[in-house]
């Protein structure tokens, strides 16, 4: 089901918002216009991937550097070894809309 | 090469196996581990590990769905290497012979010298240690931390979520001022006396009082600190005595190049064990930091491979290391000497929210971040990568 949770242009090209849901999103909004909601949370420390460092489809977790591809959830580089869900987003009239998994990520 | 043998199954010692598959050797690896665990992670021992919120399997390194083919020969030390030939002496006896070896042998916890036979002395390095320690906490009481690092401050923050009276005992003036300077030093020290942790500074330990068991913590001033439990947190030792006659050369550490090569060919050391040259700091250091480990591997790996050619090192990473200490998340990255000057360029130390910079010459050197995540890794990546200065806006 879709929630609305803020507006696209709340969050600049590049950079991310949190949704402070239990657990927490990070919604992403790419230097390219793409917007992705992952989990917030690197699968390998307690730490924030939006406080990450965002390339491209890609986000650095700011801790130790955990990469995770935000279009599939899958680990990039580690320590990380387990995947990030991902969340189908849609931007309906300039809000980003979430409908959150409710599965557990898969491996690829 | 047809066969390497890592000495250390540890951080440095996984990421060096790792290394070498993902370098393309295809030859036999064997990693010779002290402790009888396959490689897991340390720093969740003095946190996550002690509180209960993670439990052993969390711990381990590698990803199960990755096989690295390496033969892990564990719970058995190295005690020789011949210099000669490579051939590794392990205490149960077992020899070795490989074409190539990689020493990546760590460190252990420093212990206080009259603690041998006293019970309830703990040190915090080990699997076994960390298990140990739990199992002490649960009992409850008054815990005696000595030494105000950052192992020292995670497991008195640790034993205080749990419900421990701490007190932090540290002998020099300005705890942390070695790794963040006396002034930041003091910043991060106070979040001890925020969360209840007594802190006592700039007075040296003299005994432990006890007859089996530890009773107190006597100071050099006569103050004696009652304790059902003492952690001493002193610093670690890197494990080079079994190199002694190998030809190697060991000075605080086994020495290499940048590049983790040695003074014997086919020879390398990464991890907590090496003293290695850094250009950055203009002389070789031993570097504890767990990013260390789990990069520089890759370096020593390439040099290792590389055979007898110059390897080049490429861009020397900067130094990062983070603690989590009573729900705070501290991170440092850079290098810092004293004569530096450092200002904060975000947020506020009182709110214990806060950017720090560290300057010489007008350039910044290194940087302290306390919970602020996301400024803290642009001026982290600026150390890397000089550009335009971070803006503190967004």
């Amino acid at each position: 089901m879709l929630r609305p949770v803020c507006p696209l242009g709340s969050i600049p090209r590049g950079e991310a918002y949190r949704w402070a849901i239990d657990p927490p999103v990070a919604i992403f909004h790419t230097d390219d216009g793409e917007v992705f909601a992952v989990d917030d949370t690197c699968t390998h420390q307690d730490a924030s991937l939006a406080d990450g460092w965002l390339e491209g489809c890609e986000v650095e977790c700011p801790l130790h550097a955990s990469r995770f591809d935000l279009r599939t959830g899958q680990v990039d580089a580690p320590p990380a070894k387990k995947p990030i869900r991902t969340h189908r987003v849609e931007v309906i009239d300039g809000v980003v809309h979430v409908a959150l998994a409710d599965v557990e990520a898969g491996r690829v | 090469m047809l066969k390497i043998a890592i000495v250390g199954a540890a951080l440095a010692g996984f990421a060096a196996a790792r290394a070498l598959r993902r370098q393309g050797f295809a030859g036999e690896i064997v990693a010779i581990g002290a402790e009888r665990h396959l490689p897991y992670d340390r720093p969740p021992l003095s946190k996550g590990f002690l509180t209960g919120a993670c439990s052993v399997p969390e711990l381990a390194l590698a990803d199960p769905d990755e096989d690295l083919d390496v033969r892990w020969r564990l719970g058995a030390a190295a005690a020789r290497l011949d210099p000669g030939n490579r051939r590794i002496v392990l205490d149960d006896g077992e020899e070795i012979r490989a074409d190539g070896v990689i020493v990546a042998t760590g460190a252990r916890a420093r212990r206080l010298p009259d603690a041998d036979g006293l019970a309830g002395v703990h040190t915090l390095r080990t699997l076994d240690d960390a298990i140990t320690l739990r199992a002490a906490l649960g009992r409850g009481g008054r815990l005696v931390v000595i030494g105000a690092g950052f192992i020292g401050a995670e497991v008195a923050s640790s034993a205080r979520s749990l419900g421990l009276e701490v007190t932090v005992v540290e002998a020099l003036p300005a705890p942390l001022a070695g790794p963040l300077g006396a002034e930041m030093g003091a910043v991060c020290a106070r979040l001890h006396d925020d969360h209840g942790v007594r802190l006592r500074t700039g007075v040296p330990v003299a005994r432990l009082v006890g007859t089996a068991r530890a009773e107190a913590v006597e100071l050099a001033d006569g103050t004696r600190l009652p304790a059902d439990l003492v952690l001493a947190g002193i610093g670690a030792r890197p494990n080079v005595e079994w190199l002694a006659g190998s030809g190697l050369a060991i000075s605080g550490g086994v020495v290499t190049d940048e590049s983790g090569a040695t003074s014997l060919p086919a020879v390398v050391a990464t991890g907590d064990c090496a003293m290695s040259f850094n250009r950055h700091a203009g002389r070789a250091i031993r570097v504890e930091h767990w990013t260390h480990a789990f990069e520089q591997p890759a370096t020593a790996v390439a040099t290792l491979l590389a055979g007898g050619g110059r390897h080049p090192p490429g861009r020397p990473a900067v130094p990062y290391f983070w603690s989590d200490q009573y729900g705070v998340r501290i991170q440092f990255a850079g290098h810092r000497e004293d004569g530096d000057t450092v200002r904060i360029v975000e947020g506020d130390t009182e709110q214990r929210s806060f950017v720090a910079v560290y300057e010489r010459d007008g350039r910044p050197v290194a940087v302290l971040g306390m919970n602020q995540s996301k400024i803290f890794t642009r001026w982290r990546r600026q150390l890397s990568a000089p550009g335009p200065v971070p803006s503190a806006a967004s």
